[in-house]
């Protein structure tokens, strides 16, 4: 190695350093502690702090609420996530091919998206209102307790979130689709393709892979949503809508066991590594074509 | 299609979006609406408008101080991102690194990390620096936490500027940083833009740290004081659906106006691998 090579070598890690150093202390240090916080039994406010192995984990084992939470948190990540793709394509598909007022098209959806998730609860709180929220008004079916019933709970707290959701979907794939040059367009219709066969021919086939790195980003989000059941039921009624994210932070936060909240923490953790490292597998393969 | 034909398709998309984006404009509607008329529906129009509930949630809440907080608190993360990430950001995209691939792995896989994960941990830390409910504390974790997106975008905006000037500039003899300040960072203002607007956004509608780090009104941000909005016998739904179009507003001013550095970031970071 010659001494300019090492020289630039010294300045890029010196540049890079101080992204080093905060991601050191305030992610993966955390990230590392609340593995070893997992293994205590920790309730600050009666002094407890002891090493407990894998009680915690032991306990969660055959915890009825960690298994509701679990199927809850694979419930709303499954059905949330399948239909902000089905939406968010099929809006894509008819933005791509307006002519006229995309800008105004792409201000309305992206609305939505931007806006806080706590003003998104506070907003879906208020239409599904049981006298005199819109969706009741509209269905002309007065009293209807959306967030009251434990049977449409979750429905309606999924719906809330695919509201919220799906335009990033949709700017994904629209964003991709505008990169589809005309030429194939053209040569599909010379080869006699109808609007159909070029849509599944041409189309759909091209968005495959940024549709798999939409399914990979809002996995990863469904897992770890936290902000819009905790704001809109709470995870009631009857734990109905009890994420594990939102069991975790009650642990933590609510019953004040440090030790147990961050063994859930860690169940957390592990499903949104598990689910990224299997997408990545999965993207690997080719380079993205975009 | 044919011209009129192809109008008339356009329209009706934007109609469709726009009956989409109706949650929103229902809450606007609601928040101008007299006190009376918000749980007495149909009708859905009110018969006038009116800023009463924005003057209560503007003299009597806390929502102002919370608001001067999401300011604040937000300028100074995005400022701290952009400041610790463009030189991480060059050396990722232009200089020579021992192990690259696995550092920009690990920036990758950091931004999966979930936030719940951290958060008690990061309790702690925040409890024994004495950094519960500042600013200071809310702005190192916001700022670390979306540091693996800037950095990620920043990379990708440096490295699709030409070489040609950075060369010009080291056969000239200026060095690394001379050449980052005068030659790299003012031909990537609109990546800046971008990547400044999509770490301001983050931090602006942070629910969870907030939530957690803040106890009063010195830091609350205006998530939080909106999910805390206080009913003294009932819930006063007017004045909350004002206080959300005030936590949604720099939003919404982006989405519009900002629109292009907007999309181009949040397409930037899905698109370029």
């Amino acid at each position: 190695m010659t001494g300019r090579t090492r020289a630039a070598r010294r300045q890029a890690l010196l540049l890079l350093a101080p992204t080093l150093v905060a991601l050191t202390a305030l992610t993966v240090y955390p990230g590392c502690w609340v593995v070893w916080l997992s293994l205590q039994h920790r309730v600050p406010i009666f002094g407890v702090a002891r090493f407990a192995g894998l009680d915690n984990f032991a306990f969660l084992a055959v915890d009825p609420r960690f298994w509701s939470a679990a199927r809850t948190t694979a419930a709303f990540t499954a059905l949330s996530v399948a239909l902000e793709l089905l939406l968010g394509v099929a809006v894509a598909l008819a933005l791509a091919r307006q002519e006229r007022g995309r800008r105004l098209g792409l201000s309305l959806l992206l609305l939505a998206w931007a806006m806080p998730s706590v003003v998104t609860a506070k907003l879906y709180e208020w239409l599904y209102h049981p006298t005199a929220g819109l969706i009741n008004v509209l269905l002309g079916a007065h009293a209807i307790n959306w967030l009251g019933d434990p049977r449409l709970a979750l429905p309606a707290v999924i719906l809330a979130d695919v509201w919220r959701s799906m335009p990033f979907v949709a700017l994904l794939c629209y964003a991709r689709l505008r990169t589809i040059p005309a030429e194939l367009y053209e040569a599909a219709q010379v080869d006699g393709a109808g609007r159909l066969a070029t849509l599944g021919r041409v189309t759909l086939p091209l968005l495959g892979r940024i549709v798999l790195l939409a399914l990979l980003f809002r996995t990863l989000d469904a897992l770890r949503a936290f902000d819009i059941m905790f704001v809109l039921t709470g995870g009631g009624p009857a734990g109905t809508t009890e994420t594990l994210t939102v069991y975790a932070y009650r642990s933590l936060f609510q019953m004040l066991q440090l030790g147990f909240g961050s063994a859930i923490s860690v169940v957390v953790f592990a499903l949104v590594m598990g689910a990224a490292w299997a997408y990545l597998r999965l993207l690997r393969p080719r380079a993205v074509v975009a | 299609m044919r011209r009129p034909a192809r109008t008339a398709v356009d329209l009706l998309v934007l109609v469709a979006l726009a009956a989409y984006a109706a949650p929103f404009f229902w809450q606007l509607l609601t928040s101008l609406k007299p006190e009376g008329e918000l749980l007495r529906v149909p009708p859905l129009l009110p018969s006038r408008l009116t800023l009463a509930h924005y003057r209560v949630v503007l003299e009597q809440s806390l929502i102002p101080r919370a608001l001067v907080n999401s300011v604040g608190i937000a300028t100074l993360t995005t400022l701290l991102a952009l400041v610790l990430g463009v030189p991480g950001a060059y050396a990722i995209a232009r200089l020579p690194l021992p192990g690259k691939s696995a550092l920009l792995l690990a920036i990758v896989a950091s931004t999966a990390f979930p936030q719940i994960a951290t958060v008690s941990p990061l309790y702690l830390l925040m409890r024994a620096l004495g950094l519960r409910d500042t600013w200071a504390g809310l702005v190192l974790v916001h700022a670390s936490f979306a540091l693996p997106l800037t950095v990620w975008l920043l990379a990708g905006f440096i490295r699709e500027l030409p070489l040609a000037a950075e060369e010009a500039a080291s056969v000239d003899g200026a060095g690394t940083v001379g050449t980052l300040r005068w030659v790299v960072v003012p031909q990537l203002l609109p990546g800046l833009a971008s990547t400044a607007l999509l770490t301001f956004l983050f931090s602006w509608n942070e629910f969870l740290f907030a939530y957690t780090f803040t106890a009063s009104e010195a830091s609350r941000t205006i998530p939080v004081a909106l999910a805390l909005f206080p009913g003294v016998y009932e819930v006063p739904w007017g004045d909350i659906a004002a206080a959300s179009m005030l936590a949604s507003l720099p939003p919404v001013l982006i989405v519009i106006v900002l629109q292009r550095f907007l999309v181009s970031g949040l397409v930037a970071g899905a698109l370029k691998e």
